[in-house]
């Protein structure tokens, strides 16, 4: 494992038994865990190929515990690294050996649920799926919807941006908020939003959003609740090749619909997944593809009709329309079974996440085949075929010497290759630690410097967070330089009045 | 005298820049100079005009992506996308009317900037929502790209959420990447006639609350309903919009009758009227009068629910209207020297949200707070974010608070 992460300060470290019995004083009874065995499980998250013990865990509960932790760390120069449930995929929940890992599990409390404004305040560590069952009784939902629905956290959710296979229709996280609140790292708590739209100012809640722990603790949100389509029904339609399959994805946008999910598996995946959840899916087809259509009845039945008259003007092999509530459900068991299902099939799998424009997709794709090649290493994929998020599936074996390596090497030529044609490197996972290195190949040094210089106006000791998602760190001072050249006037022919 | 620069690409706004980081020169941008009224009044001797650049630079309808230099006037992006049966689903509204000056005279920079919006604002977003990309010039003089031209993106901080409602104090765009989406096949809205606002925002959170997939909820309270268009008969009128495909509108419509009609008598608007209605709700056409173009105009969001208990709170001679399920409020105050700033903000301090002044004389402007004022905190950050794109206050000094 090649990875740099800030180097630990060993004074810190010195410091250790000292720090501890100080978070103790502000977070008392189980709410510090220093024992190593204890802190094992918070080792790493998602990324399980990355693993680090923190110095110390702490549990608060109440915002207050969350600003005077940070008050302390800032006063005495101590890295945080903020966790919901461990389900980052890019590892941006990796502890530092000499920070504080800051666990929001503990604010798992739904505080309001407002139907008549359609909307839930909730604590940072509820998970996705429980604000939506909370809603459930009066037909009402929150949208975005992750695969780790049942486990991820809003604040991990928050932190990430994250989306689901309805975002395609319904956005990701970040336009189904309305507000939060959070905790700066100086302990200064700050209001973002509330029950309206819009910011009255700057944009603060939509900078936060997606901003991977890094500018602050979220220690209350506000979301946006959905009336629950009145049906769904699923299309399942097979195609000789994903250029076929591509093809009808574009003519199902360019006739104007958006269908609420539309998701494409490939060939290996397909295999994996018939073989696990046994959906039915046909095998003699090189690419699948999902439409599911939302909405009131006469809508749903009036799309299914044109979808389907749309894919049978594409080459296809095979056209369902689901029939029953339960077939839907079982179109879909195999795509959300579909990292599971490629586990079974290998001993370990490694989950790209880059976006390209969807045109692109056979081109990508058939570069991927000639890079499985180079590596041999399998490569399986799903895709949010809607917006172009492309989710391949590495298969290799960690025990074998030198294979995450070469797995690792391979992801980021594909990450590479989404850039190279238009796209970028993460829809949804994040950078994290991750893609921290492969930012340069999206952005210029300028770009990475502006954007670090917003971390300061948030952070400007960097004490959360650090080592994530930029591939070097600067001090804010260093930032802040200006070099101002000449005052003479450089645009001689600029047009002036 | 007021200096203007006016460049004709990138290259030329970061030269602008650096001369004017050099000369301690503070600019006002403007895009075409359509919201020039907006905000507090700006003390620059030099401009820098982005209208020159212009122009789409790509439009992938099957990708749902435009890109386009920054000053391309709205109209030209608007009347290209409708032509392949698209539009900007954020219906931006267009400030040009209200603020006494011509319609459809806006840049898509200024859009972003303002991060404008319409009645679709409750179920499609703003601006903010469709903003996928940027190229900008920072007040430290350098091209700054953020995003992509992708839908699902998150590398990096998504800087153009940040753009989008900075009105230009933060960097200058030069280009920009949005999202399109496919225009609806027709609409209709259902009337509910005669309702006082807290009835009609109860029958707009009835409306809200079906699966009947509202796209445009306003009240227009009997003062003013007379001056917006599309509606079948004089007295309050409380509109809900369906917009889809045909055989679903239909149902839809049918549906939500079902839920209006407890509130009262429900009329139905064909297309055309509906169209017509929602545009002028979208433009608060009834403050555009010259009747009452003086009058101070603000414009406030807050909880749908609460939007009404303000206009009990307030002189009984504003007039107003409700948009978004009751959660935007139009206030135009009687006296045109006085927008009555303190009884606004206490009364939308009590049931939350915040208060901007759209429309003032510039004297008004320069003395009260135009942006809802912020708690110390906020502020403070706000003037770090503010720095961290323009350390030595470059770009429209002022407009958005004093000293940012
Ligand atoms: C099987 C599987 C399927 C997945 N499917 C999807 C998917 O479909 N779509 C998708 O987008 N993602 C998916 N993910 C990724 C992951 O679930 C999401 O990124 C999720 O939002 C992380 O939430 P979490 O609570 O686990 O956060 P963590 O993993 O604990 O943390 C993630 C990041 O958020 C920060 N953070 C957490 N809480 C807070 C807080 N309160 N304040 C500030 N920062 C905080 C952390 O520092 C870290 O940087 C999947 C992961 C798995 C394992």
């Amino acid at each position: 494992m090649s990875l740099q992460i800030p180097p630990a300060d060993r004074a810190v470290l010195d410091r250790r038994e000292k720090i501890v019995a100080a978070l103790r004083a502000i977070v008392p009874g189980e709410g510090v865990i220093a024992g190593e065995r204890e802190m094992r499980p918070f080792e790493s998250d998602g990324l399980t190929a990355y693993k680090q013990l923190p110095m110390v865990v702490v549990l608060p509960e109440t915002t207050e515990q969350v600003s005077q932790v940070l008050a302390y760390c800032y006063a005495e120069g101590i890295k945080v690294v903020p966790r919901g449930a461990g389900t980052s995929l890019s590892g941006g929940a990796l502890p530092l050996e000499d920070g504080v890992l800051l666990g929001m599990a503990k604010f798992n409390r739904i505080l309001e649920i407002d139907f008549e404004n359609r909307l839930a305040v909730v604590e940072p560590g509820v998970t996705n799926l429980a604000v939506s069952n909370a809603a459930a009784h009066a037909g009402f939902y929150y949208a975005p919807d992750p695969s780790s629905q049942i486990a991820c956290t809003i604040g991990g959710n928050v932190a990430e941006n994250s989306g689901g296979v309805h975002c395609l229709k319904y956005g990701m996280t970040t336009n189904n908020l309305l507000g939060c609140e959070m905790v700066l790292i100086t302990g200064e708590v700050i209001r973002l939003g509330g029950k309206h739209l819009d910011a009255g100012g700057y944009d603060l809640l939509g900078i936060v959003t997606g901003s991977e722990g890094l500018l602050g603790v979220v220690t209350q949100v506000t979301v946006r609740l959905l009336k629950m389509p009145e049906t769904a029904r699923a299309l399942l339609i097979g195609f000789p090749s994903s250029e076929d399959a591509g093809e009808c994805v574009g003519k199902i946008i360019g006739a104007g619909i958006i269908p609420g999910g539309m998701e494409m598996m490939d060939k290996p995946a397909i295999h994996a997944v018939e073989q696990f959840v046994h959906a039915g899916y046909p095998l003699d087809v090189e690419a699948l593809l999902i439409v599911e259509l939302d909405g009131p009845q006469a809508e749903v039945d009036h799309l299914v009709a044109r979808v389907e008259a749309l894919a049978r003007q594409c080459r296809v092999v095979s056209c369902k329309v689901s029939a029953s509530e339960d077939e839907r459900l079982l179109f879909w068991a195999g795509r959300k079974a579909a990292f599971p299902a490629v586990g079974r099939i290998s001993p370990d799998y490694y989950c790209m996440d880059g976006t390209i424009p969807r045109a692109k997709l056979p081109q990508v794709l058939k570069r991927m085949r000639e890079l499985s090649d180079k590596y041999g290493l399998r490569v399986a994929n799903v895709f949010h075929a809607g917006d172009g998020n492309l989710h391949p599936l590495i298969l290799y074996d960690a025990n074998k010497p030198g294979e995450l390596e070469k797995t690792e090497e391979f992801g980021a030529e594909i990450l590479k290759l989404c850039v190279e044609v238009g796209g970028v490197l993460t829809g949804e996972h994040g950078v994290g630690v991750e893609k921290r290195d492969l930012m340069p190949a999206m952005f210029s040094e300028i770009d990475l410097n502006q954007q670090q210089r917003l971390k300061c106006a948030f952070d400007d000791k960097g004490l959360l967070n650090p080592g994530k998602v930029f591939p070097q760190l600067h001090r804010c001072a260093e930032l802040g330089r200006m070099h101002i050249s000449g005052g003479k006037l450089p645009f001689p022919d600029i047009p002036r009045f | 005298m007021t200096d203007t620069l006016k460049p004709r690409d990138g290259k030329d706004v970061e030269d602008a820049v650096r001369f004017a980081l050099a000369n301690d020169k503070p600019l006002e941008l403007v895009g075409c100079g359509s919201k020039r009224a907006i905000g507090r009044p700006s003390q620059t001797d030099l401009t820098l005009d982005l209208s020159g650049l212009s122009g789409i630079t790509l439009y992938e309808p099957e990708e749902l992506v435009l890109s386009a230099r920054a000053g391309t006037p709205l109209s030209e992006i608007e009347a290209l996308v409708e032509k392949h049966g698209q539009e900007l689903a954020f219906e931006p509204m267009d400030y040009g009317p209200l603020l006494g000056g011509k319609a459809g005279a806006g840049s898509i920079g200024g859009a972003l900037a303002a991060n404008l919006s319409g009645p679709r604002r409750i179920k499609a977003g703003a601006a903010r929502d469709h903003f996928l990309g940027a190229s900008v010039v920072t007040g430290r003089g350098e091209t700054v790209k953020t995003g992509g031209r992708v839908v699902k993106n998150v590398t990096g901080y998504d800087l153009c959420k940040l753009l989008a409602g900075s009105w230009g104090t933060l960097a200058a765009m030069t280009d920009i990447t949005l999202k399109t989406l496919p225009r609806a096949e027709t609409e209709s809205t259902l009337i509910v006639s005669g309702l006082e606002d807290a009835q009609a925002a109860a029958a707009m959170a009835a409306a809200m609350g079906s699966p009947c997939d509202v796209s445009g909820a306003g009240h227009l309270p009997d003062h003013v309903a007379a001056r917006f268009d599309g509606l079948p008969g004089p007295g309050a009128a409380t509109c809900l919009r369906v917009e889809g495909f045909a055989p679903s509108v239909a149902h839809r419509k049918q549906s939500l009758a079902a839920v209006l009609k407890p509130f009262g008598p429900v009329a139905v608007l064909d297309e055309k009227n509906s169209r017509a209605l929602w545009r002028s709700v979208r433009d608060a056409k009834a403050f555009t009068f010259s009747d009452v173009l003086a009058r101070p105009l603000w414009r406030v969001s807050t909880a749908p629910s609460r939007g009404h208990e303000i206009a009990a709170m307030i002189s009984p001679a504003a007039q107003m209207f409700y948009d978004w399920a009751g959660g935007l409020v139009w206030i135009a105050m009687p006296s045109p020297q006085e927008p009555d700033a303190a009884a606004i903000r206490r009364a939308v301090a009590s049931v939350g949200g915040h208060a901007t002044l759209i429309r003032a004389p510039a004297a008004v402007r320069a003395a009260v707070d135009v942006f809802p004022p912020q708690d110390a905190g906020l502020a403070a950050l706000s003037k770090r974010v503010k720095e961290s794109f323009d350390p030595k206050g470059l770009f429209n000094p002022g407009r958005m608070w004093a000293g940012v």
